[in-house]
């Protein structure tokens, strides 16, 4: 069937399972704010800076970090919903939008993306299959096959489509419309699916039904993941490997042990001891660092967590710290760096 | 030591000419001085309808209550106008999830403080202002005396909280109702707040009634915790009680659905189905059509609830 | 790939989801649902619509003519033999003048409206869309336009080009285009935001088809419900015009005109008088009432 209808079929396996999935190269993204006569931009919030990732075929890649660190418009930039300022996007070695490589309909048919606000991403108007049976239709399906495969895409999310096809994101609940919105990523057959918060606003027992099925069809459907989320026990139970983002930039990268195990960063540090304690008897006692993160506007100079970093010395605040190996991880920090003028460097 | 508050079989409904809500269908806890009660649940649990059924903060017209909520023996559910306004400003105070909607954005936050501690107890300008420094010395915002002058929107979300904490210790409540107030925040800043929360709660010898959703929030700031569903209190016990030996198997599949760590590889409980539809007053446990452990009496009458140890109160017939 | 396949190990409990399924309502069900439990609307709805009916039906109601005049029946009170409503100055039928005046009232107040709607909504459509300067140069030029009162607007066009109903349409027509384009312009910008139509771009699917699918859908409703509160003021615009003696001419039977030719009569007869005055109001009221129980109806929150 699949070889029928090409223009929707999944894509096939290139470059074999060694070549990164997606990579990303010095992706940067600065908003510019309104502001001063005639709209002229005075600043610009610098979300995304020089930031390069890979995903490997198969994996789970978690991205965390607090409010205005980033995460959402890499996932914005990574599907061209916004257009980045500088750096290239290569998809399972084909470039995006450059000579020789592939167009952005084409990388949007092999990445998909789930939204965190289940309601604001569906549109009222519309039915919960014809919802679903859109992009399959926008990239020429017939309407019936289209309409076929939303029925099977609800099966699979386990919304029994006799039940749900017909009806409107309105009378569905917050956990049901966002397996919806699962089954509409899916039905281009995308290799990667991009997962923005997707399990935030949902109760936890919804929560953990949701999850389970993101590990299911993951598993049945041959996905990767890149899973972005502020929550760091769901992004420890899901993902393979994890990235820590704080304004705008990666401060650690690497596999799960070992950023949860073994995290090397100050700020990763902070924010895995500022997780609530589960065990009453071992509450926390003191807040791991203090203040708000700074407002992306106007970023610290050098190392950006030094404002808030217990270690901080003149070197962070004059050299920005390369994010360099350290272990099974690589971490952005000075501390890290042999010779780096710190007085903690090894 | 004697209840701060006594909430005695609350029952809240809510009418719209579209449709009439069971909001809460017999609630009973109490608070003591000094003491953090814990609610705990998911959206529509009724969680957020009790904490403000204290305040009486619904609509007059559209909302019924009944049952009895007593605070130091006077009780609150029959108080209009002066009785009511004075409740709200000096015994009772209550914080938000979303700060920036609790200032206005035109007046500095010290301006805003300092009319609330003026109206409260009429000192002078000069007092009043005073008073406010000292109140955001109290929430540990850093150089309070340039803060008092900062407008809400020159403020950061956590420092923003910190602030709307000081409004409501401005009039020196007995009694403090959280409602989700660090969901909003990010993890650092939510863990200062968290313990902000508690210190204060320990030096003022405040009652703290705390709403959330998270688990982990509820074991860190609670000395008690109870866990609602469909509009009724399922489990009542300490704090410990609850983590170590969860009764309800409501409580059960929430602390079993909770990822935390070393969860890693394993499959979720994740609790099947969604909560009830709150149109009707429920005939019989309205947990039973997502048990496990459902038997034929569970779906006979509402089950009571039943203490099962110490002080450890349970809604449920199979479990008590 | 077997993704047709829907038998796999459901997470515990995904079936039990399926919660007894009422028959699922379609929005313009709710809509029409929430309607009918508005009896001001329906009153409102009705009465236009006998107005409506009895302007396109004017020839076969049985009506006298209502351009015959007679100067033995002028100004004949209401309920005068053969003439129910009584006659005007120059002794003509005011029931048929007043029948036959709602065709032209009516297609004044609708007509300009619908045109301003087509270009005036494409335009704020367009610029909500695309954003950026495309969105800059339609809303500044429009500002232009609101830069006059729209009445002061009508009667500067009205008087320059020319008495008559067509240029009364137009001159209206392009009083209509800004306010329309405005809300339009907003609307969409709105439900632009949303992440539905993120996922519909992510999805790869053509601009236009996004356009098609998950913007006209949602913005089209609130744009129709400022529209309709619109007709109201083009049918008292229209009206002023013809008034003013810069609409239709004499001895078109219009509201607007008759209550202008008929002011000379009102300490004669003014319950007479007042007559297209009573028209005017009722129309324009309950336009804008229908329009308000259309937005309180299409509105779903819950």
């Amino acid at each position: 069937m699949d070889t029928i209808i090409r223009p929707t079929s999944r894509a096939p396996e290139r470059g074999g399972p060694a070549q990164p999935l997606l990579l990303a190269t010095g992706l940067r993204k600065h908003f510019p704010i309104p502001g001063g006569i005639l709209g002229r931009a005075t600043r610009v919030v610098r979300a995304v800076d020089d930031l390069t990732l890979s995903v490997a075929k198969g994996e789970t890649l978690g991205v965390v970090g607090e409010s205005g660190c980033g995460k959402s418009t890499v996932a914005r930039l990574l599907i061209r919903l916004i257009k980045p300022d500088l750096g290239s996007v290569v998809l399972d070695g084909d470039p995006v939008e450059e000579p020789h490589g592939i167009t952005v309909s084409e990388l949007r048919r092999q990445v998909q993306m789930v939204f965190q606000d289940s309601y604001a991403s569906l549109n009222p108007r519309l039915t919960i299959v014809e919802t679903i049976a859109f992009a399959p239709r926008a990239h020429g399906l017939p309407a019936t096959e289209a309409k076929d495969r939303a029925r099977d895409l609800l099966a699979k999310v386990g919304l029994e489509p006799n039940t749900f096809a017909e009806r409107y994101p309105h009378e569905l609940s917050g956990g049901q419309r966002q397996r919806v919105n699962i089954a509409r990523a899916l039905a281009l057959r995308p290799r990667l699916v991009i997962l923005d918060e997707a399990v935030s606003a949902l109760d936890k027992s919804v929560e953990a039904q949701v999850l389970n099925m993101l590990v299911d069809l993951k598993e049945e459907l041959g996905l990767t993941y890149l899973f972005i989320s502020h929550d760091l026990n769901v992004v420890q139970y899901l993902s393979d490997r994890v990235m820590v983002m704080y304004l705008g930039k990666i401060v650690e990268i690497g596999g799960v042990e070992a950023i949860y195990g073994n995290p090397q960063h100050p700020y990763t540090r902070a924010l895995l001891s500022a997780r609530p304690s589960m065990d009453p008897r071992k509450r926390t006692q003191e807040a791991p660092i203090q203040g708000d993160p700074p407002n992306p506007i106007d970023p610290p100079s050098g190392c950006r967590f030094r404002t808030r970093c217990p270690f901080a010395e003149d070197v962070c605040a004059r050299l920005e710290p390369p994010l360099a190996d350290a272990g099974p991880q690589a971490v952005a920090c000075h501390m890290r760096v042999p010779g780096s003028g710190h007085s903690k460097a090894a | 030591m004697s209840n701060l508050l006594s909430v005695k079989d609350l029952h809240v409904t809510f009418r719209t000419p579209d449709r009439t809500v069971h909001a809460v269908n017999g609630v009973s806890f109490d608070v003591k001085r000094g003491e953090t009660l814990g609610i705990l649940g998911e959206s529509g649990s009724g969680k957020s309808v009790t904490l403000r059924s204290i305040l009486k903060l619904h609509p007059e017209h559209r909302t019924k209550w009944s049952g009895s909520i007593t605070l130091e023996g006077d009780e609150i559910l029959t108080m209009t106008g002066r009785d009511l306004a004075n409740l709200r400003g000096n015994r009772v105070s209550m914080i938000f999830q979303e700060p920036a909607t609790a200032f206005d954005p035109v007046f500095t936050i010290g301006q805003q403080i300092s009319e609330t501690v003026r109206r409260h107890t009429g000192k002078s300008h000069a007092d009043s202002m005073k008073r406010a420094k000292e109140l955001l010395e109290l929430v540990r915002i850093p150089s309070p005396a340039t803060r008092l002058n900062a407008y809400p929107h020159e403020m950061s979300g956590g420092m923003r909280q910190r602030a709307m904490i000081a409004l409501a210790l401005s009039c020196n409540p007995s009694l403090l109702l959280a409602d989700e107030p660090t969901t909003a925040l990010d993890a650092t800043v939510q863990i200062q707040v968290l313990l902000l929360i508690r210190e204060l709660q320990r030096e003022l010898d405040l009652g703290v009634i705390f709403v959330t959703h998270d688990i982990g929030v509820a074991v860190e700031v609670s000395d008690r915790v109870g866990v609602m569903y469909a509009g009724k209190l399922v489990e009542l016990a300490s704090v410990e009680q609850m983590v170590d030996t969860p009764k309800h198997p409501y409580s059960r599949g929430l602390l079993a659905s909770t990822v935390h760590d070393g969860m890693r590889g394993q499959r979720l409980e994740a609790i099947p189905g969604a909560p009830p539809d709150l149109a009707e007053v429920p005939a019989a446990c309205s947990f039973a059509p997502r048990c496990k452990f459902v038997e034929p009496k569970c779906l006979a009458s509402p089950p009571p609830l039943n203490s099962v140890g110490d002080s450890h109160l349970v809604r449920c017939v199979v479990a008590a | 790939m077997a993704i047709q396949s829907p038998s796999i190990d459901m997470t515990p409990g995904a079936a039990v989801m399926a919660t007894p399924a009422s028959a699922s309502r379609g929005y313009w069900q709710s809509v029409r649902r929430r309607l009918r439990r508005d009896p001001v609307t329906v009153v409102c709805g009705v009465i236009l619509l006998l107005i409506v009916l009895s302007a396109l039906f004017a020839p076969w109601l049985g009506l006298p003519d209502p351009y015959k005049t007679s100067m033995i029946y002028r100004l004949k009170p209401i309920g005068t033999p053969r003439f129910l409503l009584g006659s005007d100055e120059l002794g003509r039928d005011m029931l048929a003048r007043l029948v036959y005046g709602g065709r032209l009232s009516l297609a004044m107040g609708v007509t300009p409206v619908v045109c301003a709607l087509l270009i005036g909504g494409s335009l704020g459509i367009t610029a909500g869309f695309l954003g950026g300067r495309v969105n800059m140069l339609i809303m500044r030029v429009m500002d232009v336009f609101y830069a006059f009162p729209s009445v002061l607007l009508a009667i500067s066009l009205s008087g320059a080009m020319g008495a008559g109903a067509s240029n009364t349409l137009l001159a209206l027509t392009l009083v209509f285009i800004p306010p329309i384009c405005r809300v339009s312009e907003s609307v969409t910008t709105q439900v632009r935001g949303f992440d539905f139509v993120d996922a519909a771009k992510a999805s790869g699917a053509g601009t236009l088809t996004v356009v098609r699918v998950h913007v006209l859908g949602n913005v089209l409703g609130p744009i129709l419900v400022y529209a309709t509160s619109l007709i109201s003021v083009a049918t008292i615009l229209a009206a002023g015009l013809s008034f003013l003696g810069l609409g239709v001419k004499p001895p078109e039977p219009e509201w607007g005109l008759m209550l202008s030719t008929l002011r000379q009569a009102i300490y004669v007869n003014p319950v007479l008088a007042a007559l297209p005055g009573v028209m005017i109001f009722i129309t324009s009221l309950c336009f804008n009432l229908m329009s308000d129980g259309l937005r309180a109806a299409m509105d779903v929150k819950a």
